[in-house]
């Protein structure tokens, strides 16, 4: 599969496997080949590809839609990725993706777009849970918190779906969101709910929370309000929480390891939201 | 004055409000009663001036956890950031 995906990219040059889970993505020359998941609806994914070939300086266009073995591919010029070096030398671009995704927020959301995945993870990450065999005074806290999620707000705008650090590349000097495969309709807070959920968990420093915040505020963001954002970003907040605690879990469970200081944050954070929905009520 | 451990002369210092005793021998330090937590205080004052982190400018959750910075190593946090 390999090969063939690197001949679909009709490019010399070194090929490397970039990723290999649900998707297989390889690059090969200056171009990015993503094999998408064999359950993957079509027509879905063409009104996302067409979204994104609509939105220069914002995000990455394709460069065409192949067919391999019963899989869609996608092709894609290669931008640079972030990097944990990036991370450790301090340089991670939080401003660009936040005025990126205010950007994004601020387009109207094409009628034939469906649904943003985002909110879809959750109940994906609580099988998980419940499948990897995760001793019950771990998991715990995170059902628990589960339980209190209010339901999911509805929304019209253009959202992402499924933003972290892995979603921003830059190609010829611009920086661009990339991976439209969960861009919709929805809540755009959602978009922030990750970093939102770090921040609340004591992972993320509060400077580089405020350094994306402030940016996505600056550029116009209409996710949440700039007087007390955290009215909108509380619920996604806290279902992203629970997604990534469970998430988190699973992976040291599977991989017969006790939870690191990492998971033991977000399993933390679970229970301070049953607390503070105890003392809401 | 006489330094108390070696005997030496002991020179008056004035630093901040505070008289400080400082032997030229040894230069061991005398301090007089309630300088010590005089000087406790003074740092801690300083000390919360230099790190307190200026307060969220937009808040956080009710929820929120303790910055400790205890998360930087390559743990699986640091894998988080880039993965969905």
């Amino acid at each position: 599969m390999i090969e063939e995906l690197a001949r679909l990219a009709r490019r010399d040059g070194p090929v490397t496997v970039l990723k290999q889970t649900r998707v297989l993505v390889v690059r090969a020359g200056d171009v990015v080949v993503k094999a998408h998941p064999p359950d993957t609806d079509e027509r879905a994914l063409r009104a996302r590809l067409d979204a994104a070939g609509n939105l220069p300086g914002v995000m990455l266009a394709p460069l065409g839609l192949e067919r391999l073995d019963g899989r869609l591919v996608t092709i894609w010029p290669a931008g640079d990725a972030l990097t944990i070096a990036d991370v450790d030398a301090g340089t991670t671009p939080w401003e660009e993706g936040g005025r990126l995704l205010a950007l994004l927020h601020s387009r109207p959301a094409p009628p034939e777009l469906p649904p943003a995945g985002g909110p879809s993870r959750l109940p994906r990450a609580m099988a998980e849970l419940a499948a990897a065999g995760v001793p019950d005074p771990v998991a715990a806290p995170i059902r628990a918190a589960y339980a209190t999620l209010p339901p999911v707000r509805a929304g019209g705008a253009l959202t992402h779906g499924d933003w972290h650090l892995g979603q921003i590349v830059r190609h010829d000097g611009v920086w661009l969101l990339i991976d439209p495969d969960d861009l919709g309709a929805g809540d755009p807070a959602w978009d922030l709910a990750r970093p939102a959920a770090w921040y609340a968990a004591g992972l993320l420093d509060p400077r580089d929370w405020e350094r994306f915040l402030t940016a996505y505020l600056a550029a116009g963001g209409t996710a949440v309000s700039a007087d007390d954002p955290w009215r909108e970003l509380d619920a996604p907040a806290r279902a992203l929480t629970v997604q990534l605690a469970a998430t988190a879990v699973a992976t040291a469970a599977r991989a017969g390891e006790p939870p690191d200081d990492a998971a033991e944050a977000l399993v933390s954070a679970c229970g301070r939201i049953v607390a503070a929905t105890e003392a809401e009520t | 004055m006489e330094c108390p451990k070696c005997r030496g002369r002991m020179r008056t210092f004035d630093r901040n409000g505070v008289h400080i005793e400082q032997c030229d021998n040894c230069r061991g330090i005398f301090l007089d009663y309630g300088e010590l937590e005089t000087l406790t205080r003074m740092e801690s004052q300083w000390a919360q001036h230099q790190y307190a982190p200026p307060p969220p400018a937009h808040g956080g959750p009710a929820w929120g956890g303790h910055h400790g910075g205890h998360h930087r190593g390559h743990n699986s946090w640091i894998g988080m950031l880039f993965s969905s």
